[in-house]
């Protein structure tokens, strides 16, 4: 309806707790498809500092390397990354009608791997020394 | 005088069977008496036992309550109510108690009480079912929560307006419309086996609304055109036997903005329909058929 009634507790998003897996997987996909339209600009950012020339280039990315709160970020750049690619293999076989019964599964799957892969990945990300 | 006749009579048949019952008495006879009288007292057993585990079990139903035409009711506000618990007992049968033996003003529409009519979809502990077709045994919480659906105003407490839903469900022409009618009109259309098979599932819905209350982009696009009634266009769109203008006709209503192509594939229609329609799949299939209709290769 057009004017929604407020019914206190009724509404949407304050409803969370019962979210099924195809919405968590929705609201998941959203989420991490808006971080990284906005990683988007910061990796424009930084990589147009080349155009300065090679050393503002590797000053600026030394820099940042150096940070660690920059170093938990990518971390949880891969895992934006690696869950937005996951989840859109699944909505991939959704659209072509393929396996719609296991479509919870395959969120859940998506989510394993997702942390499995950023796990392994924490070595790299947060091994190397900080200058 | 007229009485008297009357008992008179009365007196002579009770005596007439006191005098021929006797006599007529067989072994046959006895073993049904003692028959009568056992189950007599398993039914008295029964009643008793029920009676008492009656006094034993209860369900708290906690529901929702609002009446703008009330003054001091048009807060909407939770009751509760504590209603006997029976083994089998719906939600429905809940609500009826409750509306029968504590308040008559408690509203809801129900009608056949068999997941038929679809006019008794509520939202239960969070979630929108048929209250004919939920078993208090199936539900998780000790309490049942009892709400009108969500994303549809409020008539008066469990009622709410169904029309904008109606009105959803008729903008896809839901009605078999062939391109070509047989010569003779009293001759049966056939359909083939797996073009039923195909279209079956979508042919079950109740129009209860239960997936387009469930659909978090039907709430905030009052355009879309909602579960229920993509799957009505596909189950005809999808019969063979309309023919192709008309199916040409149905993908025109459907692959509109608003149509087809709204659906985020978040899969709460699937989950909450009563029915089991796969919803998604089926809008899904819309959208394919859709873009293949539109695809030109030159």
């Amino acid at each position: 309806m057009s004017q929604s009634f407020n019914r206190g507790t009724v509404e949407d998003f304050g409803r969370w707790r019962e979210f099924s897996a195809g919405m968590w997987a929705w609201i998941f996909h959203k989420f991490t498809g808006w971080v990284l339209v906005g990683y988007l600009f910061t990796h424009i950012a930084v990589l147009s500092t080349a155009t300065q020339g090679a050393e503002l280039y590797n000053g600026t990315l030394q820099g940042l390397e150096a940070l660690l709160i920059v170093r938990f970020l990518e971390v949880g750049l891969l895992a934006v990354a690696v869950f937005h690619i996951l989840n859109g293999l699944r909505l991939l076989f959704v659209d072509l009608g393929v396996g719609l019964e296991s479509q919870d599964k395959s969120f859940y799957a998506s989510l394993v791997l997702t942390g499995a892969i950023v796990v392994a990945s924490i070595p790299t990300f947060l091994g190397g020394k900080l200058v | 005088m007229s009485t008297q006749i009357e008992q008179e009579t009365e007196t002579e048949e009770s005596a007439d069977e006191s005098v021929t019952e006797p006599p007529v008495e067989s072994p046959g006879d006895r073993r049904r008496q003692q028959k009568r009288e056992r189950a007599s007292r398993l039914d008295e057993q029964r009643r008793v036992e029920e009676e008492v585990s009656e006094d034993e079990e209860t369900v708290s139903l906690k529901i929702f309550r609002y009446d703008p035409e009330v003054e001091g009711k048009e807060e909407p506000r939770f009751d509760d109510f504590t209603v006997p618990f029976h083994k089998g007992m719906t939600v429905l049968d809940a609500l009826i108690y409750a509306r029968d033996h504590y308040d008559s003003s408690l509203t809801f529409r129900h009608s056949c009480r068999q997941a038929v009519c679809g006019s008794d979809a509520l939202f239960i502990n969070g979630r929108q079912r048929l209250a004919c077709k939920t078993q208090i045994g199936d539900l998780d919480s000790g309490t049942v929560r009892i709400e009108p659906l969500p994303h549809q105003a409020v008539v008066k407490d469990l009622v709410v307006d169904m029309e904008h839903f109606y009105d959803q469900m008729e903008a896809v022409e839901p009605y078999f419309d062939a391109d070509d009618l047989p010569d003779d009109e009293l001759e049966e259309q056939y359909q083939s086996r797996e073009n039923r098979e195909k279209v079956k599932m979508s042919t079950r819905c109740i129009w209860c609304g239960a997936c387009t209350s469930s659909c978090n982009i039907a709430a905030g696009d009052n355009e879309y055109l909602g579960p229920a009634a993509i799957n009505k266009a596909y189950r005809f769109a999808m019969d063979e036997r309309e023919g192709e203008q008309r199916k040409q006709d149905r993908l025109r209503i459907v692959e509109q903005e608003h149509g087809v192509w709204r659906c985020q594939t978040q899969f709460s229609c699937t989950e909450v329909c009563p029915k089991d329609i796969p919803l998604t799949e089926h809008i899904q299939e819309l959208k394919r058929e859709a873009i293949k209709n539109n695809l030109k290769f030159w």
